[in-house]
């Protein structure tokens, strides 16, 4: 394998699987060959009404034709209660096929049981985003091929540039019609958005509907369109509705956790970008949704109002949509039933997808339009590259989410954690793995102060200004050593499993197998 | 020696829990740990260390860890081999540890919260919140067989882990003297030179006099200047409210006299309202005597902590009743307490413009001086001054 060093001094390979790479070179060099995968284009219909129902299992995955080394897409709107991809692939293992490539958005704790389909081999690669067990199995090297990890924007570029070419991608879809037409919001398995299953819709070989609440022609709205779907498949359930979204979003009591959004939204304040009209992306982690409920008071008492948030939405944002103090929601992905219930009947309220989101190859998207992001991290270093894939002891346990495409797009972008976890502390000198280079992160507030990148000088003028307790990552790093103790380095063997492309698809760095001790 | 298999700690959150097992042969550390890839090394170190610090090297000590730092580690396997029977109570200190210092017994508290003390995930973080005061308690948030691990934990938190509690003052609620726990209590903590002493169910001057003796008597055994550590009595009893004017007056050592209206209620035998009327005479009783005794008086805790604004309104009621800071259960709480008990802006514009007269009049040589029309009377004067010394950091004394 022929490895280079990239722009941060990472190396990397400049091959994979028979694909060339490109060393990553700079947030915004923008690399690489600029070309279209084209969306497939299928036969004409006949005259009348296609039939694309299938009767089971059984003769959709006949109809598919897929072959050993298919490459096979799921979006994650379902989460935890996913039943489709368990399904899938335990028929196409009992159907004898192996080498499998499985390009998810991401994948939950029910997927842990993809496990021995990896160890057997099956399943050979995933592309996309591997959390949890298939994280850790990929670590410990039971992977028979070199992983990728993407943003959703980057896989969405993935996908339009033909990096990423998908065999068959099967859509789990809440509601659906008999042509193809689908959406999430209905039905009893209603997830909110079905965004993140859009390019794959467009682009793969062959897409599949599989629904379990399946609605006489014109389903509407059509998040997925069914021009583009091949097969519709009805089933009993496409998963847990209990475990699909939750009940309602529960707000964090840690007082350190709230003591990190306290400060957080004081910073913003600080920066001067909370003017009327301004917009911001905070996910639903317990740091970040305590953050805007801290900026929301402060907007209530500035008298501002913001014209949109982005990102996952939850009960939080929608009660601030209904009070008016938001603009609009542009939702990815909901994750309580209050969002889902604002996505259907609220016209404020936008289902969006991830090229119009974080597409990298696009002339803008939401990501660009964002004021503010508040991202987290598992480990910070003192270049402001931050990790989110993998943890101090060297396992691969999240996806990258959007943390690139907010972080590049976004005017100010803000990582929140804890200065240690656990014992584990956040900044090292070098993080273990870079999910997002430092480039395009402005600030890192821990709950022992706010570290302000020294690109960004006049951001922590304004902090200081503000009163706010200002740190440079060394002094915090030496500071929760002295609390903590200095971790020891994981082992890692020579052997790449994972390779992390930024959203260009140049390559940040490589996740490499763990030495069991 | 042999002693008996014991454990000591919880499985919570940057905790561990200890198990010691007797035994001849040479100490062996078994660790289940979250962090063990990262601390695994560094865990067996702590543990060793404070096996042998009690003179302990045989034996079985099985560690079941979720991130617990080093002086959390060294307190369970301290508290286990104590429990075991096995090691006796570190000598007493014969200096104050490292960082500690007395605290003024006039200054801000507007805020005292409650931490457990048999919790150490908040500990480390503590003094980030901004609290006044900080209470590691060893009473109501500790269980009667949890008492003697609580006690080392906090010790070893403040003569290891003094820069945990920042700027904040660092007290420690004790168990009643009268009881099974607090002579003991006062005898593992007197010397880490905690800075001030709350004593709960406070009834009688003879009380706070035991105190006094206990205290001055262990300040001398370690080291630290007699009459350094302060007491706060908590009148939480019928008898104590009763008492209040001399329980205040009873002890140079008081800072602050503190009311519970939790207990106060279930003396009384009514349910705590939240309106409060059972403990309206109780609570005045408390300033009445605080004043009179020239210390704070402290209202009781308010432990809702999601409802800020029936915090903010009972801040507000309790400092016009004369309380000079109050009880929290949550930091979350400690922004509303503060600005409740500051003074306004207004007020302080006002205490301003009084202290700007009178130093005018001063420097007139006029020994009256008025504003707006008004002459301004002694007491408005003092309170204006005292006002201003309150709210401008650095002033407090």
């Amino acid at each position: 394998m022929e490895w280079s060093r990239n722009s941060l001094g990472r190396r990397v390979p400049l091959e994979a699987g028979g694909r060339k790479l490109r060393p990553f070179a700079g947030a915004f060099a923008d690399t690489g060959p600029r070309r279209s995968a084209g969306a497939p284009s299928r036969p004409a219909a006949a005259r009348g009404r296609p039939d694309k129902l299938v009767g089971g299992w059984d003769e959709l995955l006949d109809a598919l034709e897929l072959r050993d080394g298919a490459v096979i897409s799921f979006h994650h709107h379902l989460r935890d209660g996913d039943a489709l991809v368990n399904e899938v692939v335990s028929r196409l293992a009992a159907r004898g096929l192996k080498g499998l490539t499985i390009a998810p958005t991401a994948l939950f704790p029910v997927h842990d049981r993809l496990v021995p389909y990896i160890e057997s081999g099956v399943i050979a690669r995933v592309e996309g985003s591997m959390n949890g067990a298939v994280g850790a199995a990929c670590s410990r090297g039971a992977m028979r091929e070199l992983a990728v990890l993407r943003s959703h924007g980057g896989r969405q570029r993935a996908i339009q540039e033909g990096e990423l070419r998908i065999d068959a991608a099967f859509v789990a879809a809440p509601c659906a019609d008999p042509f193809g037409n689908a959406n999430g919001l209905y039905g009893k398995s209603a997830c909110g958005p079905l965004a993140y299953a859009v390019p794959d819709s467009l682009f793969a070989e062959k897409v599949a509907v599989v629904t379990d609440g399946l609605v006489p022609y014109p389903c509407s709205p059509w998040s997925i369109q069914g021009g583009n779907v091949d097969y519709v498949l009805e089933v009993e359930s496409i998963g847990d509705p209990a475990k699909i979204v939750s009940g309602t979003t529960k707000l964090t009591k840690s007082p350190t956790q709230l003591l990190i959004a306290d400060l957080t939204a004081r910073f913003v304040e600080a920066a001067g970008i909370m003017r009327d009209g301004f917009s911001f992306q905070a996910g639903a982690g317990g740091i970040s949704l305590a953050a805007t409920v801290a900026i929301a008071e402060r907007m209530r008492r500035a008298g501002i109002k913001a014209s949109f948030a982005h990102g996952g939405a939850t009960k939080v944002l929608v009660d601030l949509l209904e009070e008016g103090l938001v603009g609009a929601i542009v939702d990815l992905q909901s994750f309580d039933l209050e969002a889902v219930r604002s996505c259907r009947e609220n016209a404020r309220h936008l289902e969006s997808s991830p090229f119009a989101s974080y597409g990298p190859r696009a002339a803008g998207c939401v990501a660009n339009m964002l004021d503010l992001a508040i991202l987290g991290a598992t480990e910070v270093d003192l270049d402001f590259n931050v990790n989110v894939n993998t943890h101090s002891d060297g396992l691969l346990l999240h996806g990258i989410g959007g943390h690139q495409d907010a972080a590049a797009g976004a005017g100010l972008c803000v990582v929140t954690a804890p200065s240690f976890r656990k014992r584990i502390p956040i900044v090292r000198e070098r993080v273990t793995t870079v999910s997002t280079p430092g480039e395009v992160v402005d600030a890192v507030v821990t709950e022992r102060g706010i570290a302000v990148n020294p690109r960004r000088g006049e951001l922590a003028e304004r902090a200081r200004a503000a009163g706010l307790p200002l740190v440079g990552l060394p002094e915090l790093m030496e500071a929760v050593r002295a609390l903590t103790g200095v971790p020891e380095e994981p082992e890692f063997g020579d052997r790449p499993v994972a390779v992390v492309e930024w959203r260009d698809g140049s390559v940040l760095d490589v996740v490499r197998e763990l030495v069991p001790r | 020696m042999t002693g008996s298999a014991a454990a000591a700690g919880t499985g919570g959150k940057s905790d561990c829990l200890v198990r010691y097992e007797p035994g001849s042969g040479p100490l062996r550390v078994g660790i289940r740990s979250s962090v063990r890839a990262l601390f695994g090394p560094a865990i067996e170190a702590a543990a060793r260390a404070a096996a042998a610090e009690r003179g302990v090297r045989t034996g079985e000590l099985e560690i079941e860890d979720d991130g617990a730092l080093d002086y959390v580690i060294a307190s369970r396997v301290e508290a286990a081999l104590r429990k075991a029977g096995l090691a006796a109570a570190p000598a007493p200190r014969s200096v104050p540890p490292p960082g500690a210092a007395a605290s003024p017994r006039r200054r801000r508290r507007r805020s005292r919260l409650y931490l457990p003390a048999n919790q150490p995930d908040l500990v480390p973080n503590s003094g980030l919140f901004g609290a006044d005061c900080l209470i590691l308690d060893l009473e109501d948030s500790v269980a009667p067989d949890r008492k003697v691990e609580a006690r080392i934990l906090a010790r070893r938190s403040l003569v290891e882990g003094r820069g945990f509690f920042g700027a904040s003052e660092l007290a420690i609620r004790i168990n009643p003297l009268s009881g099974p726990f607090g002579a003991a209590d006062l005898e593992e903590l007197a010397g880490a030179f905690p800075q001030a002493i709350i004593l709960p169910k406070a009834e009688s001057a003879a009380d706070l006099e035991a105190l006094d003796r206990e205290l001055s008597r262990l300040e001398a055994r370690s080291g630290i200047e007699v009459g350094s550590i302060l007491v706060m009595p908590l009148v939480e009893t019928a008898l104590g409210v009763a008492r209040a004017v001399e329980i205040a007056l009873a002890s140079p050592r008081n800072a602050a006299l503190c009311f519970g209206a939790e207990d106060f209620a279930r003396d009384l035998g009514v349910r705590r309202s939240a309106t409060g009327e059972e403990s309206l005479l109780a609570r005045q009783s408390v300033v009445l005597a605080a004043r009179a005794a020239g210390i704070q008086a402290h209202d009781s805790v308010f432990s809702d902590a999601e409802d800020l604004a029936g915090l903010a309104a009972s801040c507000q009621a309790a400092r016009r009743l004369g309380f000079a800071g109050t009880g929290l259960a949550h930091p979350r709480q400690i922004e509303v307490a503060h600005r409740a008990f500051d003074p306004d802006p207004e007020e302080l514009a006002e205490a301003e413009r009084i202290v700007a007269a009178l130093e005018a009049a001063e420097a007139a040589g006029s020994g009256v001086a008025s504003l707006g029309g008004k002459m301004i009377d002694a007491p408005v004067a003092a309170r204006a001054r005292e006002l201003l010394r309150e709210a401008r950091p650095g002033m407090r004394s």
